[in-house]
């Protein structure tokens, strides 16, 4: 007889265990992060990387043998190569070919373009994820464990921040500071993202600081830093966890929504948002080259969504998964 | 309470003050006002940047340039406001007040269409948790919500609007398709209504067999070059309706309210035809007049047929009132369909895949209501996907935790039926946590939305807004800005106090 996650938590395990087991349990999450971890690995790995400045760029190859800014003579009319559809339902075969996603009509391969506009999504999404985070956890913890005049503050700071439009961030960084690159922008949309994070970290410190451990370890003569960080913070790790995900895919979106409208990644750095600005009205002749790059932001919105989902039903207690009357017949 | 709300209040004015000095001078910053200028051919080039800058102001540094427009706005207090002019000089309280009417016309169907819809798809996946339905909807609806909305655009301008109107060329529904909603209907109905395999095969028998006949029916009589409900089906629409919401609401049980609402069925019906006769010559203000009217009789109805339970009785016959309304005003628009699909302005290919309205196109209400139904019907579309994602994972999430409480299983312990349970019990606890996103939905309704405009070349407030900043326009940024900032102000304040009111656990003070 299998036991229970319920049964199991009697058993005297640690918090990391439990939600370790839950997560693991969680099978649309764990789908999730293979995949998610695949899309990863095939952005970085295929196109290679190309850091440092624009005057002395060190790149780091990859295993694709076209790069993204490459012009190359059109094939077939820049139709893609690739076919998944094996020999039996369309009579030619599984196949990858020479440009598995096409090429637009100058001649950019599409496989390329696509691998770097994930790189370049997915960076930002972490980025953003990153300092929204430290951010709003720094700010939220504040807020919530001093209360008084230092919450109010801060608070009305975050109303202040809520109130300005991402989209003006992205002209400004955009247009007047001049083409930082997609690190850069992605740094300020971060600085301007942490808000609804910081709500809710004050929230949740504001119940915790009331509880009898805060109380124990004041008297033991902690100082406010040790409480905020060694017994406050991990007990709204959750919280932080969950929320984190969910402000990584709205990151992608947000980032994806910029460069569609000309205020994010710009040439000659391509993001997938970017791509399907370039190639909308191309959908008729060329659909291939507005496909490959959506359905990559689908993928990844989607898999980080349901990593988010795992991970909240994980650090939730109260979801408990009830077990079908088949399996308490057992 | 009062105090509360002074304070309150105080606070979000200074925070609005500091946004709009923040936003002015980063979209100062953000560019050249004079951009088109500089590069134009005109031969008094000079003359027109130097007007420009006289008229704008932009020799002042924007530090101190954001005095002048807010000397504007505070004159607003005594009744002379001045928003300013936008680059070529119009007035920008004008560009707004058009701007927002388009932009409430988008917006607010897709906006309410969602909220009902994911309400109810939510409420019923945390009624059926962990059922294939369940796993269905959730996986749909974390799908729309990780859709770009300008991804999604673009392929319902291709799909539907390009290929519906290919469709409209020779109107007939393939047996393929018939096949596959015959086989949708039946999934999702007896996935909604659960219980044994013997009632779901019966559900989806019905269901199934339901819509395949429609869809036969639609085939067999060229639905879609003259389309109507008519008296008949109409009648069948309307009694189904009266059942359902009075099962809902009140329950079967309830002889008043089910006698009332079928009474509002059969009024409606009586009053069909004279309503069409007379429609041609109604304007927008009639029409609207006669449906609240209408309304108005359904509550009266149930109200004096009511009993000791009246304000349910009512309810449910006034909601009745509204299906009804509804089910005749289609029918009414669907009798415009053939003479707009005619007309040369649109000939033969109603579903634009841009702007608001067809330009030129004259006509009677209904036939403009047509056009707009047209017209708003991608833009509308695209933005309820994303939003009906939010309210189902919202609603069931709120539902399930409900449904988990003591005070749930009291209910149940005291026998009360299920329908008690769910909709008085749990429902409106359920729908709670809900008023704040709802408040924000509705504060953000008015800002439009700026891609999804874009995409659809829909001059609404989002596009006003975009325009605007990649001109470096400021006057017109400000104005959306304050219109925003305020309303989201007030919504704010107006959640928090009805969620006061609502739940009496959370006190403001």
């Amino acid at each position: 007889m299998t036991q229970t996650i319920e049964q199991n938590a009697v058993a005297g395990l640690s918090q990391a265990t439990l939600v370790r087991r839950r997560f693991l349990r969680h099978k649309a999450a764990m789908v999730s992060v293979f995949v998610l971890g695949g899309i990863i690995l095939l952005a970085f790995t295929s196109v290679g990387l190309e850091l440092g400045t624009e005057a002395t760029p060190i790149r780091v190859p990859g295993w694709y043998g076209y790069g993204y800014a490459q012009i190359n003579p059109v094939e077939n009319a820049g139709a893609p190569t690739l076919d998944i559809l094996p020999e039996f339902i369309d009579g030619t075969g599984l196949a990858v070919g020479n440009h598995p996603f096409g090429q637009d009509e100058v001649g950019h391969d599409g496989f390329a373009r696509v691998m770097r506009g994930a790189q370049q999504s997915l960076m930002v999404m972490f980025v953003i994820g990153l300092v929204a985070t430290i951010i709003g956890v720094v700010i939220g913890s504040v807020a919530g464990f001093y209360r008084g005049r230092t919450d109010s503050l801060l608070m009305r700071f975050t109303d202040l921040i809520i109130t300005i439009p991402v989209v003006v961030v992205g002209a400004v960084i955009g247009r007047s500071i001049g083409n930082l690159g997609s690190f850069i922008l992605a740094i300020f949309l971060g600085l301007f993202t942490w808000t609804g994070l910081a709500r809710l970290v004050r929230g949740e410190f504001l119940s915790l600081r009331e509880r009898e451990f805060v109380d124990a370890a004041r008297v033991a003569g902690a100082s406010d830093r040790r409480i905020i960080f060694r017994h406050i913070l991990p007990n709204a790790i959750g919280v932080v966890v969950v929320s984190t995900t969910l402000l990584m895919s709205a990151a992608i979106l947000l980032e994806t929504g910029l460069s569609f409208i000309g205020f994010g990644v710009r040439l000659p750095d391509v993001s997938l948002g970017y791509l399907i600005n370039e190639n909308q009205t191309a959908f008729a002749t060329r659909p291939w080259l507005f496909w490959y790059p959506g359905l990559f932001i689908v993928a990844i919105a989607l898999c980080v969504n349901f990593i988010g989902d795992g991970l909240r039903d994980a650090f939730d207690p109260r979801t408990k998964r009830v077990p079908k009357a088949k399996e308490l017949a057992k | 309470m009062l105090s509360f709300i002074g304070r309150r209040l105080i606070a979000s004015l200074v925070v609005l003050l500091a946004a709009t000095y923040v936003m002015y001078v980063l979209t100062a910053y953000s560019g050249d006002p004079l951009e088109d200028l500089r590069t134009s051919t005109a031969r008094n080039k000079e003359q027109l940047i130097e007007h420009r800058i006289q008229v704008l102001n932009l020799n002042i540094p924007p530090y101190f340039r954001y005095f002048i427009w807010l000397k504007g706005i505070l004159a607003g207090l005594i009744g002379q406001l001045d928003l300013g002019k936008n680059l070529i000089g119009q007035p920008v309280d004008a560009l707004l007040a058009s701007a927002v009417g388009h932009t409430l016309q988008l917006v607010t169907s897709a906006t309410l269409i969602a909220i009902l819809l994911g309400v109810i798809v939510g409420v019923a996946t945390a009624l059926r948790q962990y059922s294939g339905f369940d796993y269905t909807v959730t996986f749909i609806s974390f799908l729309f919500y990780s859709l770009p909305v300008f991804w999604v655009a673009v392929l319902l301008k291709q799909y539907l609007a390009i290929g519906f109107n290919d469709f409209l060329v020779s109107p007939q529904v393939s047996p393929l398709a018939i096949i596959v909603c015959t086989l949708l209907a039946a999934f999702i109905w007896s996935g909604i209504l659960g219980g044994t395999w013997r009632r779901r095969g019966i559900v989806a028998a019905i269901s199934g067999g339901a819509t395949a006949l429609v869809l036969l029916l639609i085939n067999l009589t060229h639905w879609f070059e003259n389309p109507s409900i008519g008296l008949i089906f109409g009648a069948i629409l309307g009694v189904g309706t009266a059942l359902i919401v009075t099962s809902l609401s009140t329950g079967l049980d309830n002889k008043r309210a089910r006698n009332s609402s079928l009474a509002v069925v059969l009024l409606g019906l009586i009053l069909w035809l004279p309503f069409d006769a007379i429609s041609k010559f109604l304007l927008a203000p009639a029409v609207f007049g006669i449906a609240a009217g209408f309304v108005a009789i359904g509550v009266a109805i149930g109200w004096f047929n009511g009993g000791v339970d009246r304000g349910p009785v009512a309810r449910t016959s006034g909601i009745t009132a509204l299906i009804m309304a509804g089910i005749i005003g289609v029918d009414r628009f669907m009798q415009a369909w053939q003479p707009y699909f005619n007309s040369s302005y649109v000939s033969g290919r109603p579903f634009a895949t841009v702007g608001s309205s067809t330009p030129n196109l004259q006509g009677s209400f209904w036939v403009m209501g047509v056009d707009t139904f047209t017209h708003l019907l991608l833009p509308t579309l695209a933005l309820l996907l994303i939003g009906f994602a939010g309210y189902t994972r919202y609603s069931r999430a709120s539902m399930l935790e409900i449904m988990d409480q003591d005070f749930i299983r009291t209910a149940r312990a005291k026998g009360l039926s299920e329908r008690t349970v769910v909709m008085r019990h749990a429902f409106r606890n359920a729908m709670i946590p809900l008023t704040t996103l709802v408040a924000f939905d509705f504060a953000g309704v008015i800002g439009g939305a700026v891609i999804t405009e874009r995409v659809f070349a829909f001059s609404g407030m989002g596009k006003l807004f975009l325009d605007s900043l990649l001109h470096v326009d400021l006057n017109p940024v400000m104005g959306f800005f304050l219109i925003t900032g305020t309303v989201a102000i007030l919504f704010n304040l107006i959640a928090d106090i009805v969620y006061g009111l609502l739940d009496p656990r959370i006190r403001v003070e």
